[in-house]
């Protein structure tokens, strides 16, 4: 049982994996950057789950209702500006990459690598 | 995580794209289970529906395939296992998923819990936190989202003093957009009012439910992108120029910004919303109403900047 409760971070951990061998392994360009942005996810998902607490509801105070249980509000803040902040540097590096297409006509690592050798 | 894998198998660089939009959606499942509204609507309509979008007009700038052949293959596979292999160690000590002792609820997060409602008396703890407790953060983030969209009008070229089609007559040629489809075109054009007004709801009901300017942002974002889609990118930038974008852009951050100004100008410190109105309560009130705008303001004017950055791109 005590195991089975940090099921969740390996959940993370497997997710993480995934995203860095995406960004290791792969050469084109956007894959690395789909995988960059699946490294995030899994980022904002251990916050996320860090969050949570049992029996807790989400952290909005209702009228009338007593002793309510919340979730942790601070990572969530944390979490929700990082989206976004995710997604503008996303969008930097595909800007990136569509430049990098338009100068060397490919977006595979190997073939930049070797029109620079030229 | 079965969607992940697939995304890093296929070689078709469409499929992968559109699996992760699917990816972000179930993720966004997954933080609404977990409790944060919040953060689910920001995934939802940030990771599924425009960041789709955006590598989209990406690939129809590049190219739809990926070559065969992963070169360190093994090198990198061995350096993955190594790695899952310690953060899983470091795990094992971490306390249990939901445990209401964990050193993360032990910190800050209680007073915020306890303060919000005297202090600020905002039902959403999570607002409260983000454009109150921790405003500087936030403005930080606003000047890197801000930045970033600079950032990507420079590499590929904004031109906002042209106009993007130089020719008056109205985009009537049915081969724009997707005009000569007639059922998303008509479902299309129902759905962008009642996005753009769902927007605006959650911009300003944010104090009160899930949402506020981020979110706001990136749905009022998608609402215009699906008209671009719709009707031509050459449409949708004859209602809404690029001059106009920037000027969203930047009157966001400097509505953040002068609201902070406006705190030091009337006797508080930076940032600082009680002394903005008639008790530090209703202040507080003003002051997140304003940043939240600012905020919304922002995002929606670089994520469409990018967006349009993108589709003229692939145009000339």
């Amino acid at each position: 049982m005590e195991l089975l409760g940090l099921y969740h971070y390996w959940v993370f951990a497997v997710l993480l994996m995934i995203g860095f061998y995406a960004v290791m392994a792969k050469l084109n360009l956007i894959k690395k950057l789909i995988g960059l942005s699946m490294f995030q996810a899994a980022v904002f998902l251990l916050y996320i789950t860090m969050s949570k607490v049992d029996g807790g509801t989400a952290p909005i105070i209702q009228n009338g209702a007593e002793n309510q249980l919340f979730s942790n509000p601070l990572p969530q803040v944390l979490i929700l500006t990082a989206i976004v902040v995710g997604i503008s540097t996303t969008a930097l590096g595909l800007g990136i990459v569509v430049r990098i297409k338009e100068e060397y006509g490919s977006i595979e690592e190997h073939e930049i690598l070797e029109v620079d050798r030229q | 995580m079965i969607t992940a894998l697939a995304i890093v198998r296929t070689p078709n660089l469409f499929v992968a794209v559109m699996l992760s939009g699917v990816f972000s959606l179930l993720l966004a499942a997954n933080f609404f289970i977990l409790d944060s509204p919040d953060v689910a609507l920001t995934e939802a309509a940030v990771g599924a529906g425009i960041s789709t979008v955006l590598f989209l007009g990406a690939l129809s700038l590049t190219a739809e395939h990926e070559r065969a052949g992963s070169a360190n293959r093994f090198a990198a596979l061995t350096v993955v296992t190594a790695t899952s292999l310690v953060v899983i160690y470091a795990t094992l000590d971490k306390p249990p998923m939901g445990d209401p002792n964990a050193p993360v609820h032990q910190h800050v997060a209680p007073w915020y819990l306890k303060n919000t409602p005297e202090l600020i008396d905002v039902p959403n703890i999570v607002t409260a936190v983000l454009a109150s407790f921790r405003g500087y953060d936030t403005l930080g983030e606003v000047f890197v989202v801000f930045t970033a969209g600079i950032g990507v009008l420079f590499l590929l070229g904004a031109n906002p003093g042209k106009p993007a089609q130089p020719s008056r007559t109205p985009a009537l040629d049915s081969t724009k957009g997707l005009r000569h489809y007639l059922i998303p075109r008509v479902v299309g054009r129902l759905l962008v009012p009642f996005i753009v007004l769902f927007g605006l709801y959650v911009q300003f009901h944010g104090d009160y439910g899930p949402g506020g300017g981020f979110q706001a942002g990136a749905i009022i974002a998608a609402g215009i992108i699906l008209f671009a889609l719709i009707e031509g990118e050459d449409q949708a930038l004859r209602v809404l120029p690029q001059r106009a974008l920037m000027g969203l852009m930047v009157s966001g951050a400097l509505l953040y910004g002068s609201v902070g100004v406006a705190g030091i100008l009337l006797g508080g410190n930076f940032l600082d919303y009680s002394v903005l109105g008639s008790n530090p309560v209703a202040g507080q009130h003003i002051g997140i109403l304003l940043i939240e705008i600012g905020v919304g303001l922002t995002v929606t004017g670089v994520l469409l900047s990018v967006f349009f950055a993108f589709a003229i791109r692939g145009k000339s």
